[in-house]
This record gives C-alpha cells, structure tokens and sequence, in this order.
C-alpha cells in the first residue's frame, strides 16, 4: 500500500528520469574507445529501459479502456520491425539503416506534436498551456523535415532514387518560401489563433515538403553530412518535445543527440572544405560540371597493370597503406581486403588502413565495414596519422576511393574540391588504384593522380581484383 | 517544473553533449550514429504520455505508430550498435593466429 502511494509520487517518476539520463551520458562517455563501447551501449539501453518502465508507472497512463491495447500493440509493432531489421541488416546498408531510424525518429516527433496541438485546440483556450506552444510548433516543423528529409536520403542510399542531385528551377526560392511559410504559421498560431488547418498545412506539410526538397538535390558524395544534419535535427525536436511534455529524460537525451549531429555535421563539412549551408542550398555535381569536364582533356595516359604485377610489387614492399572508399563498399570487397592484408602480413610486410573521415556515405563508414572483416582496428588509421607516413610508404592500394585521395585538392586552386583535406597517397614510391572504369567520382570531377606516372590502375570489380592479388601474393 | 529551469537542464545538456560527444574518435562513428538513433527513440514516452488523453480513431492510430516509430528506434538502435560494436577487435596478442579461431572471438 506503502508502495502503490509512493509510486504515485511524482517525485518518484523524475527520480527515475534522472536516473535514467544520467545513465544515457555515462553510457555515451563509453564511447571513447571500442573496448568499453560494448559496455556503454548497454548502459544506455538500462537508462532507455529505466525511462520507459518509469513513464508506464506515471498515474493515468494506463486509464482508458483501450488504452493498454493500444500502447502495448505499438510496442509490439516496433519491437517486430526493428529486432529483425538490426539483426540482419548489412554493414553496407547502415547509412540506408541510420537514415532511416533519423526518419521514424522525427515522424514520431511529428505525430506527438500534432497530437499535442489538436488538443489544445480542442480545450477551446486562446492561449495554449504555459509554454508548451513555442516547443510544440518548433517539434510539428523539424520532426517534420527530419521525416521527410531522412526519407529521401533513405531512398537515395538504398538507389530507390536516383543518387545524381535532383533539382528544379528556382529551387533556392521555393525553399525560402517554404521556410517562410513554415516560421509565419508558427508565429500566427502562437500568437492564439486557432486553425487546424493551419498547423495541418502550415507546419507540418509545408515542413514536410521543405524536407523533400532540401534533400533530393544533394548528391551522394555529401550524404555523410546530410545524415548527421539530419541525426540533429531529431535530436533537437525531440528535446523540444521533451520541454512541451514536461519530461526531463527527453530533454536530456534529446540535446545529447543534438549535439553529436552537430559535431558530426561540422566534422564531415569540415573533411569536405564546404560549409553546411552550400551543402544544403545544392548539389555538389551540378555547378561544378564544366571545369571538370574541361580539364579531363590534356592529362595524358594512364597506365593499366595486372594483378600479378601489383602483387609481386606488394610482395617486396616494406609498408603497405591500402585506402579504401565506397567502391569497396560498393563491392562488398571489406572480406577479400582482410585476406589480402593478412597474406601481406605473412610475408613480413606492414599493411596500415587509411581512412578518410568522408570515406563511405556516413561517419566512420569504413571502419565498420573493415571491422565486420575483422580487421583490428589498430590498424584502421585517420587522416592526420597516416599522412605523415605517406613519404615512408612504398604501395598505396587505393580501393574503390576517389576524391578523397585526388591530389587537385592540394594544388590545383581552380579545382572545385580545392582545399578539401585529402589522404596523400601521392606522396608514397608508387600507387595503384583499384576502379571499375575511368568514370570519375560522386563529385563529378577528374583525378589527376590517375595520370601520374608513379600510379597504375587496376580496372574491373574491386572484390575480384583484391582476390586475384591476393592468390598471386599466395603463390609467390 | 517552471520554463526556466527546463531551458536551464536543455542548456546544460547541450554542454555536456558537446563534451561527451566530441571524445568520440572517427573509428566509431558509425556506431555513435546508430546509438544516438537509439537514444532519441525517448519520443517513446511522448507516445505513451498521450495515448490516455486521445481521442478518436484518427489520434489513437496516430499514437500507435508514434510509439511503433519510438520502439523501432529504441529495439532497432541500440541492438544494431550492440553488433557492430562487437566487431571491433584488436590486434591479437600472438600475430599468426589461424583464420579459424579467428572467427570465434581472437579479441581482447
């Protein structure tokens, strides 16, 4: 009895969302490393639970006859979606998989929001309770480009859509107009005036077109930051939300999400020389086409080779740095890449991984890929760390990466990817750049390296090429 | 709880965010995403706060897929982090291990 009266306590339920954020932060801390990342996930999924069993214990939750029906069907829906879907997805498909969680994250916003909206509009007050109006409307507006937007990165990932940048005409203006749209029915519906059509209209389809229409322009290539941006737009209209319900948990977990899609956005933009406002405001492959096309022309031959030239070259090198990108991805080659590395290592020589901080199409990318491989990650190294090595380095592999190894960047000043930060592959005794054909990446511009004449090229599918290498380098 | 302290706690969150967050190291990323996918599936509660308060077919479904959409994220999230987190392994100790034990755990 004691009990039931004490569990009734507020105090109670707020003690346990303290508990629980606090378990969000220290679990997150734990992230550091990837010895006691295990351990801090877990962490965090014990606060996640705390907060929920929590919130089932708050008065009323369960009041209303189908209620319980209705809030345990949801559960079940969710837990039969998303058990089966973070069991078997592949490492490939993880930025198909995050973009897509960023997604259901913000219409999950969305929905609470406009929810909380209808009733207030149904309690007939002129002005809305407290303040719950300001976060309400901000929650309805980026829940609802976090949605849509998360939705169209998702299609073009998993090449539902077409990757290329889409654009209309006068797309910077109707984005504008969208946005003003968006702002001026916030602000007339927090200064009291009642509209559902308003907030239906107004916020949450104009947001959810603002969504569509920032995200189909950009171009694969720049998809590491959309999804980051994307990742802190949640966060944040969660954390709004967490304000219009009173609910320090959600306020808590919110912003820690906030902050991390922030940090990576700035991270990835910064990897990219670009500012995040030029990613959004357009596609990388559309205004930058002409100068590429018109320096393809004079650069020379390149130089094809063979798998068993480039293994026995392997074969008598001291130090090997292999630089992988998408195509490796693309490929599914993480594995034969493993094999590789290890016969390599069997015959005394040392293989380091290069990583480029927008290799792949989201944060960190490669590293899961060539984790799932098993390749131990001390030898995945960033940018800053292997460069330097470069100059000592006899092979670069360059594997299915392009842009983020092209030398233009460094010297080229009327190069549009000029001043980007790029692995210096350019700088070892020799390169080989393992490619499919001599198509040029996602940004749309030519690689001076492949004409260099310390570099060969390996034509044909990554996975096949790193397997025909490494049987050579076996036979040798 | 009155505004000022709630913008207080979300301002004080971003601080500790940013320095937790940017410790991260660029190896784990990917499962940084994913687990900050999970944590932000705390709309969850948002769902289940309101469901007692709805009214009509129309809120109840939306509330449905509102709390379906917070689990997916939650279950989905922080399982999806677990693996990929598991996959992480050093350098074995002994660098001639042989590809078979490899496979069943050569980490640590």
């Amino acid at each position: 009895m004691i009990a039931t009266i004490f569990l009734q306590q507020s105090n109670f339920i707020n003690a346990c969302y303290i508990v629980a954020f606090s378990l969000f932060i220290y679990g997150m801390s734990g992230l550091t490393g990837p010895r006691t990342a295990v351990r801090g996930n877990k962490i965090a999924a014990v606060g996640m639970a705390i907060a929920i069993v929590a919130t089932l214990l708050t008065p009323h939750v369960w009041s209303g006859s189908s209620t319980p029906f209705l809030i345990i069907l949801g559960l079940v829906i969710g837990t039969a979606v998303g058990m089966p879907a973070a069991r078997n997805v592949k490492m490939t498909a993880m930025p198909q998989m995050v973009a897509l969680f960023n997604g259901v994250g913000g219409g999950a916003v969305a929905i609470i929001a406009w929810i909380e909206y209808r009733h207030h509009f149904l309690s007939g007050s002129s002005f809305w309770v407290e303040k719950s109006e300001i976060p309400t409307l901000f929650a309805a507006i980026v829940g609802s480009i976090s949605f849509w937007g998360s939705n169209i990165a998702f299609g073009k990932l998993q090449e539902i859509l077409p990757g290329r940048p889409i654009k209309l005409p006068g797309q910077t203006v109707i984005n504008g107009v969208l946005f003003v749209i968006c702002v001026g029915s916030a602000i007339v519906l927090a200064a009291g005036v009642h509209s559902q059509a308003l907030f239906i209209i107004g916020i949450l389809f104009a947001a959810a077109l603002l969504g569509n229409m920032v995200v189909l322009p950009i171009g694969g290539a720049d998809m590491p930051v959309v999804i980051s941006l994307l990742n802190a737009f949640t966060g944040l209209s969660a954390a709004a939300t967490g304000i219009a319900l009173n609910n320090t948990a959600m306020i808590v977990a919110g912003m820690i999400v906030g902050a991390s899609g922030t940090i990576l956005t700035n991270l990835m933009a910064k990897a990219m020389n670009r500012s995040v406002p030029a990613i959004v405001a357009g596609g990388f492959g559309g205004a930058i086409a002409a100068p590429a096309a018109a320096g393809a022309e004079d650069r020379g031959p390149v130089r094809a080779t063979s798998p068993q030239d480039v293994a026995i070259q392997l074969s008598y090198a001291r130090q090997v740095v292999i630089a992988p990108g998408y195509g490796m991805a693309v490929a599914q080659a993480q594995h034969a890449v493993r094999e590789l590395e290890k016969a390599l290592e069997k015959k005394g020589v040392t293989v380091k991984f290069a990583i480029h901080p927008v290799a792949g199409r989201m944060p960190g990318h490669m590293n899961v890929l060539l984790a799932e491989a098993d390749v131990p990650y001390d030898l995945l190294k960033e940018m800053d760390e292997i460069n330097p090595e470069f100059p000592r380095t006899d092979v670069t592999l360059v594997i299915g990466a392009n842009d983020v190894t092209n030398p233009a960047a460094k010297n080229e000043p009327g190069s549009p990817i000029y001043g980007m930060p790029i692995l210096e592959v350019d700088q070892s005794g020799s390169v080989i750049v393992l490619k499919r054909s001599m198509a040029s990446g996602f940004a749309g511009i030519d690689n001076p390296l492949f004409y260099e004449p310390k570099t060969a090229m390996l034509f044909g599918d990554a996975k096949q090429s790193v397997s025909d290498i490494t049987s050579e380098v076996q036979a040798l | 709880m009155s505004t000022i302290t709630e913008i207080a706690i979300l301002v004080l969150a971003a601080f500790v965010g940013f320095e937790v967050i940017s410790k991260v190291p660029n190896t784990l990323h990917t499962p940084l995403m994913s687990g900050t996918n999970a944590i932000h599936g705390i709309v969850l509660l948002g769902g289940l706060l309101l469901m007692h308060e709805a009214h009509g077919i129309l809120e109840h479904a939306l509330l449905v897929i509102a709390i379906a959409f917070g689990t997916i994220n939650i279950v989905g999230g922080f399982l999806v982090t677990d693996r990929m987190l598991g996959m992480f392994k050093r350098k074995p100790d002994l660098p001639e291990a042989a590809a078979p034990d490899e496979l069943e755990g050569g980490g640590k």
